[in-house]
C-alpha cells in the first residue's frame, strides 16, 4: 500500500537504567502502522511490547530512555518527530486529542471517588473549555447509546460496575474524542472469555465507526487472531515477524511465530500442546548472535554468531531469520 | 461501639478511686478540724452522714454505681471538695467553653492546613521546599504538646517577653464581644493555640503526604496523567479526595491524644480551661472533680468520635452507595 | 567458631545500614550517646540524686558544674544521668511489655479468628478509644505523687498494648492469604512454628520500630503526669526535673538551665527516637496492605 503511514518507526532503541547497567528492552524495532488498520503486537511477557507502546505514546520516564532512532507520527497530513528524550514535549501536545492510551493495569483505572459521567466531564473540559453541562451529557448518551452501553452507568460509582464493564467505560473514555491512533496494551487480561469476546467486539464495531487505527498489545494469539489485521512479533526486544494476521496464521515463518502459534489450544485438535521450552534471555546481557537461537529447535551455527536483521521476503511480510520455514 | 466505649471508661473512673485507701470525707473532715474548729463526737457523725449522702458513698457498691452512671448521663458530678461546695458541674462547665473553643479551631485548623501541605509536599515531594517541610515534620511531630509548650514560653514569655504568662484575657476584662476584649482574648490565648497547632500539623503533613505518596502510585492517577489531565485536577480530585478518606478515620482515633495534649498545654499557659482545673483537683486531692473532669473528656472524646464516624459515609461513596454490579 | 562470623556478619550489615541512611545514623547516634549517659555514668556520680542540698544552690553552667546546679541542691549534669536512665528504663520496660502483650494477642486474634478476634477486638477498640491522659492522671492523682513507679509502668502499658495489637492482627489477617502460609499448613507444621519460622521475620521489624515509637511515648507520658506533679515525684526523671523546676517557678527566677536542660533533652531523645522510627518503617513496608 503506497499509503502514508500512520505510525512510523525507525531502529528504536529504548533502555531502561539500572544499578547493574542497561536492560535492552526495545533494541532496533522498526515497522511502520498504518492508518485504518487494527495492528497487533505479541510476545511472551518480557519481550518488550509494553515498553515499545510506552516509547511510542511518549511516556518516556527514569528510568526509560531513548537511545537511539525515530519515530514520526503523521496525522492529518501534519508529523510529529520523537528523536530524543525532548522531543517527547511534542507527543504530549497530542495525549487524549488525537492519540490516546489504556494502559496494561488492573480494574483499577478509574477514579473511586468520582462520578462516571464527572468523569467524561473532565475529558470534555479539557477539550472544550465552554462546554456546557447539558451538551456534554447528550454527547455522553449518545455515545453510550452508540456504543451499547446502559445510561445507568453514567450516573455509578465505577465500585458498582463489573470489572468488564469498567473496561468497557475506560475505552469508550479513551475513543470519545475521536483520536486516529489508539494504543491499549492487554486490553482483557483478568477478564473471563465471555467477557472478552464483547470487549473484543467492542473494540472491532469502534475501529469501523471511527476510521482510525488501533495498536492492540496482547501476548494472547487468539486474541490477535480474532481482531488484528497484521500482526508484529516481538522476541527479547526484538522484531520476528510481521506480516497480515491470516497469511501468519497460515503459513508462520519464522521458528517463533511457529511455536506460539503451536500452544494455542484448536477445536478439534487432541494433540498435546507444546510449549516453548527454556526461558527469555536476560536482557542486561542478551545472548549473542540471535537472540532466539538459544530455544530455537531449528537453529543453525550461524545463528550463534550474527544477528539476523528484518528482511522483507514477501510482500508485505518481513521476517528476521537465517533459518526460516518454508 | 460508642456506648460501650463509654460506659468503659466511666466505670473505670468508678471503681478507681475506690480501690486507692484513701477516704474522702475523712479528708474532709481533717481538713476542718484542723482549722481549730471543734467538733463533738455527734457532730461528727452527723457531718460524716451528710457529707456521705452528698457525696454518694451511701449504700452497697452496686447503688452507688448506678446512681453514679445515673447521675453522670445527666452531666452532673457532684460536689467538688476542694472548692466545697461548689459543684463539680458548674466549674466544669465554666472551664470547657474555653477547652472547646481552643481545642476545636486549633484541630480544624491544623487539620485542614496540614493535610493541604502533605498533600503539595507528597506529590512534589522532590523540590527542595517538600523536604524542608517534612523535616520540619518530622522535628515538631515527637515533641511532646507539653515541650514545645514549655519552649514557647522559655522563648517567647521569658526571653523575648512578647507574650503574657498566663490567663486568657487581662485582668479586669469581663466577658463580652467588644473588640479591646476579642484583642485581649487573641493576644493570650496565642500562644497555647500556636502550641497545638504545630504539634499536630507535624502529624497532618506526615501523615498526608505518606498517603498521597501511595495515592501517586495508584493506576488511576497513572491514568489520569496519560489522558493529559492537568496538574491541578489530578491534585484536587483525584489525589486529595481520596486521601481524606483515611485522614478523616485517622482525626478520630487521634482525638483522645489531641484532647490529652490539650489539656497539658493549658496547664501550662495557665489558661482557665480543663487544664488549669484538672491541676488544682490534683493538687488538693479533690476526687470528685477528678472523677468529673475524667468522666467528661471520656464522653466528650467518644461522641466526637461518634460523630465524625457517623459523618464519614457522607464522603466516601463506597460505603454511601451500594454496589449495584451492572 | 560460627557464633563469632555470625556476630561479624551482622555488625557488618548494621554499620552498612546505618552509613546509607542519615535519619538512621543520626537517631542512633543521639540514642546510644544517651544511652551512655544515662546507663554507663550513673555509676560514676559523686552524688546521691535522691538527696538535696548538696551541692551550693541555683548556679549557672560553670566548668566546674556544666550544667548547673538546682535550687534544691542538684547538681545538674549527674541529675540528669539519673534521670536519663529512669527515663529509659521505664520506656524499655513499658515498650516491651505492651509490645510483648498486643503482639501475641494480635497474633492470636488475627490467626484465630471467630470468637477470639471478636473479644480481642472488641477489646482493643475500647481500649483505643477511651483517652487515657486523664485516667492516668485521676489515677496517679490519687497517690498523692507518692505512686512507685513500677506501678506508673503498669498503668501505662495497660494503655499501650491496643495499637500494636491492632496493626499486628490486620498483618496476620493479610498475610494468613498467603500461598506460603497454606503450604506451611499443609506440610504439617503447627500453628506455633508456622508463627515463628514464616510470619516473624516478616513482621518483627514492624514490631521493633513500635517498640522504639512505644518507647516515646511511654516516656512523654511519664513526663507529662510529672510535669503536672502526679508521678513519682521522688525518684528523678526527666519529667520530674520539670515538675520541681516549675515548682520552683525556675523561669520566674532566672535560672533558665534548670528547665532548658530536660526540655532539651527530651527534644532531642525524641527527634532521634523518632528518626529511628521512621527510617525503620519506612525500610520494611509490609507486603500486605498498600498503607
Amino acid at each position: 500500500m503506497s499509503e502514508n503511514p500512520v505510525i512510523e518507526v525507525e531502529n528504536i532503541r529504548a533502555y531502561y537504567e539500572t544499578r547493574y547497567g542497561d536492560v535492552k528492552a526495545v533494541d532496533n524495532v522498526s515497522f511502520s502502522v498504518k492508518l485504518n488498520e487494527i495492528f497487533g503486537i505479541c510476545g511472551e511477557s518480557g519481550c518488550g511490547k509494553s515498553t515499545l507502546i510506552k516509547v511510542l505514546y511518549g511516556i518516556i520516564e527514569f528510568p526509560l530512555k531513548l537511545v537511539s532512532g525515530r519515530i514520526s507520527i503523521n496525522i492529518d497530513g501534519k508529523s510529529f518527530l520523537l528523536k530524543d528524550n525532548k522531543d517527547v514535549n511534542t507527543i504530549r501536545k497530542l495525549w487524549w486529542k488525537e492519540i490516546s492510551y489504556i494502559p496494561q493495569a488492573s480494574m483499577n483505572l478509574l477514579n473511586p471517588t468520582v462520578k462516571i459521567k464527572d468523569q467524561f466531564m473532565e475529558i470534555f473540559r479539557k477539550m472544550n473549555k465552554k462546554i456546557t453541562r447539558s451538551e456534554a451529557e447528550k454527547i455522553m448518551q449518545k455515545s453510550f447509546d452508540v456504543l451499547g452501553l446502559p445510561k445507568e452507568v453514567l450516573s455509578s460509582y465505577p465500585h458498582q460496575l463489573s470489572g468488564g464493564m469498567r473496561q468497557r467505560v475506560v475505552i469508550a473514555m479513551a475513543t470519545i474524542h475521536n483520536p486516529k491512533i489508539v494504543y491499549a496494551d492487554e486490553p482483557t487480561t483478568a477478564l473471563d472469555v465471555v467477557v472478552q469476546r464483547g470487549i473484543l467486539e467492542m473494540i472491532v464495531e469502534l475501529q469501523k465507526k471511527l476510521n482510525n487505527t488501533f495498536v492492540i498489545v496482547t501476548h494472547d494469539m487468539g486474541i490477535h487472531y480474532q481482531i488484528s489485521d497484521r500482526i508484529m512479533v516481538m522476541y527479547a526486544g526484538k522484531v520476528c515477524e510481521i506480516g497480515k494476521t491470516y497469511e501468519i496464521f497460515q503459513k508462520p515463518i519464522h521458528p517463533y511465530t511457529k511455536l506460539l502459534i503451536e500452544s494455542l489450544p484448536r477445536l478439534g485438535d487432541k494433540s498435546e500442546r507444546k510449549s516453548i521450552k527454556g526461558e527469555p534471555p536476560n536482557l542486561l546481557s542478551p545472548p549473542k548472535g540471535c537472540r532466539f537461537h538459544v530455544r530455537c529447535p531449528y537453529a543453525a551455527q550461524k545463528c550463534a554468531k550474527e544477528e539476523p536483521s528484518l528482511l522483507e521476503i514477501l510482500h508485505g511480510r518481513y521476517v528476521a531469520c537465517f533459518n526460516p520455514l518454508s | 461501639m460508642y456506648i460501650v466505649t463509654v460506659w468503659a471508661g466511666l466505670t473505670i473512673c468508678f471503681f478507681l478511686p475506690r480501690l486507692v485507701p484513701i477516704d474522702p470525707i475523712t479528708v474532709i473532715l481533717s481538713r476542718v478540724t484542723a482549722m481549730g474548729a471543734f467538733m463533738d463526737p455527734e457532730t461528727y457523725t452527723a457531718m460524716r452522714k451528710t457529707l456521705l449522702q452528698l457525696f454518694g458513698l451511701e449504700g452497697s457498691l452496686q447503688e452507688q454505681y448506678f446512681s453514679f452512671l445515673s447521675k453522670a448521663i445527666i452531666g452532673e458530678f457532684g460536689i467538688s471538695i476542694a472548692v466545697f461546695p461548689s459543684k463539680v458541674n458548674d466549674l466544669i462547665y465554666r472551664a470547657l467553653p474555653w477547652t472547646i473553643s481552643l481545642l476545636a479551631t486549633t484541630t480544624l485548623f491544623s487539620w485542614i492546613f496540614g493535610n493541604i501541605v502533605g498533600l503539595l509536599v507528597g506529590y512534589y515531594r522532590d523540590k527542595k521546599i517538600s523536604k524542608v517541610f517534612q523535616l520540619f515534620a518530622i522535628a515538631v511531630y515527637p515533641i511532646p504538646y507539653y515541650v514545645l509548650a514549655l519552649i514557647f514560653v522559655f522563648v517567647f514569655c521569658y526571653t523575648l517577653r512578647v507574650f503574657p504568662l498566663f490567663g486568657s484575657k487581662g485582668i479586669g476584662f469581663k466577658v463580652s464581644f467588644s473588640l479591646e476584649f476579642l484583642s485581649s482574648l487573641i493576644f493570650h490565648s496565642f500562644l497555647p493555640a500556636l502550641t497545638l497547632f504545630i504539634v499536630n500539623l507535624g502529624w497532618w503533613i506526615l501523615s498526608m503526604r505518606a498517603l498521597t505518596v501511595n495515592l501517586s502510585e495508584e493506576d488511576f492517577v497513572k491514568f489520569a496523567e496519560i489522558k493529559g489531565m492537568e496538574k491541578k485536577v489530578i491534585l484536587s480530585r483525584y489525589i486529595f479526595r481520596n486521601a481524606l478518606l483515611p485522614q478523616i478515620t485517622q482525626l478520630t482515633m487521634a482525638l483522645s491524644t489531641i484532647f490529652s495534649g490539650a489539656v497539658l498545654t493549658e496547664f501550662i499557659f495557665s489558661y482557665p480551661g480543663l487544664g488549669q482545673l484538672l491541676y488544682m483537683a490534683v493538687s488538693s486531692s479533690d476526687i470528685y472533680l477528678l472523677m468529673g473532669i475524667t468522666s467528661l473528656s471520656v464522653i466528650a472524646v467518644s461522641t466526637s468520635a461518634l460523630i465524625i464516624d457517623l459523618i464519614y459515609p457522607l464522603f466516601d461513596p463506597r460505603i454511601k452507595y451500594e454496589e449495584k454490579h451492572i | 567458631m560460627k557464633r563469632k562470623k555470625i556476630t561479624k556478619r551482622l555488625v557488618k550489615n548494621l554499620l552498612y545500614v546505618l552509613k546509607s541512611d542519615t535519619r538512621l545514623l543520626i537517631g542512633t547516634s543521639v540514642l546510644v550517646t544517651f544511652m551512655i549517659l544515662g546507663f554507663i555514668f550513673p555509676y560514676f556520680s559523686p552524688y546521691d540524686p535522691k538527696r538535696w542540698g548538696q551541692v551550693p544552690r541555683d548556679i549557672p553552667p560553670c566548668l566546674k558544674y556544666p550544667l548547673g546546679t538546682t535550687s534544691l541542691g542538684q547538681d545538674l549534669f549527674w541529675l540528669l544521668t539519673f534521670a536519663l536512665q529512669n527515663s529509659l528504663i521505664l520506656g524499655m520496660v513499658v515498650a516491651a511489655i505492651s509490645t510483648i502483650v498486643g503482639v501475641i494477642l494480635g497474633l492470636l486474634a488475627g490467626y484465630g479468628g471467630g470468637y477470639l478476634d471478636t473479644i480481642i477486638t472488641f477489646f482493643t477498640d475500647v481500649f483505643i478509644a477511651i483517652p487515657a491522659f486523664p485516667i492516668l492522671v485521676m489515677l496517679a492523682a490519687l497517690f498523692l505523687g507518692r505512686i512507685h513507679i513500677l506501678m506508673l509502668a503498669m498503668v501505662l502499658c495497660l494503655f499501650n498494648w491496643p495499637w500494636p495489637a491492632k496493626q499486628v492482627r490486620s498483618m496476620m489477617l493479610s498475610l494468613k492469604e498467603r500461598a506460603f502460609i497454606d503450604t506451611a499448613i499443609f506440610s504439617g507444621f503447627g500453628m506455633i512454628e508456622i508463627i515463628f519460622r514464616e510470619i516473624m521475620p516478616l513482621i518483627s521489624p514492624w514490631i521493633f520500630a513500635n517498640f522504639i515509637n512505644t518507647v516515646l511515648v511511654a516516656i512523654g507520658a511519664e513526663a507529662g503526669l510529672a510535669t503536672l506533679g502526679v508521678s513519682s515525684l521522688e525518684e528523678p526523671t526527666l519529667g520530674t526535673i520539670i515538675y520541681w523546676s516549675l515548682r520552683y517557678q525556675a523561669m520566674f527566677r532566672g535560672y533558665w538551665w534548670w528547665i532548658a536542660v530536660p526540655v532539651g533533652t527530651i527534644t532531642v531523645l525524641f527527634i532521634a527516637l523518632f528518626l529511628i522510627y521512621i527510617s525503620l518503617s519506612e525500610r520494611f513496608s509490609i507486603g500486605g496492605s498498600k498503607k
